[in-house]
């Protein structure tokens, strides 16, 4: 018997508003993301019997989107974009001053949990790079300054 | 009382659209959000009884900001806008449905026959004639047909697919529904990539406001978001996507139009191709096929970005030079210093020396040079740029964004990167150069799609290598 409220029972029903929508086991695990921050094998486990698949076909799901992440990120979670755009406005440098300045590198986190550094290619802000998000609020025109203080 | 244009779109409230709407609202000003208007350089962007003012950064000083009247403003007046002409000048929301209705009554075969004759070619990249895929879907016998939008602009230096999907999304919405009348579908997704928050969100309230207008009986829609991976773009991958799997590509034929999503007619297209067709089928395919320049019919949302003074999204006919783009559109580079290489077409296009940049943008003069249209994205360097770093980016980018089905996508991204790394650690280089040559003749030939197809154009034309 599942508890109510229980984590089981909350990807359950995650998993189960999704399984006749249209790539609704990408839904669905977008959704764990959503609401655990990241997903653990005892997620896929779940997922991949609510849609009857196996777990394996789950976990080469989530291994294929960069959305569908394994490890939880740091409490602020930078990411900065590195393409064309963004590096023909000093992209590549942006992001060597802010990983210097945190102390990760890119596609890290801090071991205390505080701070995440994360690549994106691209935000559609091509206009005004280089450009990040920080806690997925979008940053124009991004500097060090912007990102780590 | 005054009326206040505020663009709610995902760049201009990242640069205080929503703070500059209630200190607006407050002074007294009806306040309507609009979408973007597509000159990015000039965001916060408002438009205060008919004149526009941007950047705008501080309402005490506003006439600072003043650009001019709005609809004389040149930026604008200059422009070709047959998608654009709605986006960023109302409330997205305030849409009168009646010609859509009116539209819906019209004889498939013959509007079929419009877009034959507009000779709209697809805007996502590829520039496949549409109305190839429109009768082949339609053609097919099927007791289930699709539309579907693909939503998943990926390319750097492109936001055309963003912009209109926030600020006019019922362009959007009467371009499926068409389609779906004249192909007989009655369902349609769109594709949108996780990294478009606000347009998911603006889309997803459209879909709802016409649900309630009673403008998808006939024809259901639904949004679909991705979850992060560039591939997702190639249609077959998209498929595979939106079938909940892996988006491994697959082989084609079948094409998508005979044999698409669960194996039904699918007609895909981009967002901009889509949204076209309400201009073709208001004003005739003839009128829209008098645009542009020869095969290159119509007009094309060329979105300047990178180091450019004026980044904006200009819509115009096929036809015009990438100088004028972006000398006179984009008023040169951001920095100031002479340009040193423009890439053209997103991240598997070319990259056009100063002596290139006199090439008209029509697909035609495009591949005569060795590049592409792709969905419009023009990405400014300054002659700061250096291209070997781009070349080993172009490999790396594949590398990262394979989606791993096909051995010379694979593999040869991975190579092509280390001997990128090679060549410059080298004194001399000519060796790794051979290799670099060899790979790009295998990756193009015999990579099963356009992946790893096209990653040999940024990587020659970066390298000089015929």
């Amino acid at each position: 018997m599942l508890e109510p409220g229980s984590e089981e029972t909350r990807v359950r029903d995650i998993a189960t508003v999704r399984v006749d929508q249209i790539g609704g086991t990408i839904a669905a695990l977008s959704d764990v993301v959503r609401t655990f921050g990241h997903i653990e094998r005892r997620h896929m486990e779940i997922v991949a019997d609510v849609f009857n698949l196996t777990v394996a076909e789950i976990r080469g799901i989530v291994s294929f989107y960069s959305d569908l992440r394994t490890e939880p990120t740091g409490k602020r979670h930078i990411r900065i974009c590195q393409a064309e755009a963004c590096q023909s406005v000093g992209g590549r440098e942006l992001t060597a001053a802010t990983a210097s300045r945190l102390g990760i590198g890119l596609g890290e986190t801090a071991a205390d949990g505080s701070v995440s550094l994360e690549a994106v290619y691209c935000l559609g802000l091509c206009t005004s790079g280089p450009s990040a998000t920080v806690d997925g609020r979008a940053v124009p025109f991004a500097t060090v300054e912007a990102l780590t203080e | 009382m005054s009326v206040a244009k505020v663009p709610r779109e995902t760049l201009a409230i990242a640069l205080g659209a929503d703070e500059l709407a209630s200190e607006l609202a407050q002074a007294g000003h009806e306040v309507v959000r609009t979408g973007s208007c597509g000159l990015c350089w000039a965001e916060p962007m408002i438009d205060i009884d008919g004149i526009a003012y941007g950047p705008v950064t501080d309402l005490a000083d506003l006439e600072a900001a003043r650009l001019g009247p709005v609809d004389t403003l040149p930026d604008l007046a200059r422009q070709e806008r047959r998608v654009f002409d709605r986006c960023g000048r109302a409330d997205p929301f305030d849409y009168d449905p009646a010609w859509l209705c009116s539209q819906l009554e019209r004889d498939p075969v013959e509007m079929i026959g419009e877009i034959e004759a507009s000779g709209l070619r697809g805007r996502g990249g590829a520039g496949f004639p549409a109305h190839i895929k429109w009768r082949t879907v339609h053609d097919t016998p099927a007791d289930q047909k699709y539309v579907i939008v693909n939503a998943d602009e990926g390319d750097s230096g492109t936001f055309a697919d963003r912009l209109i999907m926030e600020g006019d999304p019922f362009r959007l919405i009467e371009g499926m529904l068409l389609a779906g009348r004249a192909v007989g579908a009655d369902k349609g997704i769109v594709y949108l990539r996780s990294e478009y928050p606000l347009a998911a969100e603006i889309f997803a309230r459209a879909i709802a406001s016409a649900r309630n207008m009673g403008l998808l009986e006939a024809f259901d829609m639904e949004l679909f978001v991705g979850a992060g991976a560039y591939i997702c773009g190639e249609e077959t991958s998209l498929l595979e996507s939106l079938e909940g799997k892996r988006g491994e590509i697959r082989a084609k034929p079948p094409v998508p139009a005979i044999a698409g999503l669960f194996g039904k007619p699918t007609l895909v297209h981009n967002v901009i191709t889509l949204c076209a067709v309400p201009d073709i089928l208001e004003s005739g395919g003839a009128n829209y096929a008098a645009l542009g320049v020869g095969a290159s019919t119509g007009t094309m949302t060329f979105q300047l970005a990178g180091n450019v003074k004026k980044g904006a999204l200009i819509e115009l006919p096929f036809g015009v030079s990438l100088r004028a783009l972006i000398e006179d559109w984009g008023g040169g580079t951001r920095s100031g210093r002479p340009v040193g290489a423009v890439q053209v077409g997103g991240p598997l296009g070319a990259y056009l020396k100063d002596e290139q940049l006199d090439t008209p943008m029509t697909y035609e003069a495009l591949a005569a040079i060795g590049a592409g249209v792709g969905h419009g994205g023009i990405v400014v360097f300054d002659e700061t740029v250096d291209l070997v770093l781009q070349a080993h980016y172009a490999f790396a980018f594949c590398a990262h964004e394979s989606c791993g089905k096909c051995t010379p996508c694979r593999i040869g991204a991975v190579r092509g990167k280390e001997t990128v790394e090679a060549f410059m650690a080298s004194a001399q280089g000519d060796d790794e150069l051979a290799i670099i040559r060899d790979l790009c003749d295998v990756m193009e030939q015999a990579s099963l799609c356009q992946m790893g197809g096209m990653t040999p154009i940024p990587v020659r034309s970066a390298l000089g290598l015929k």
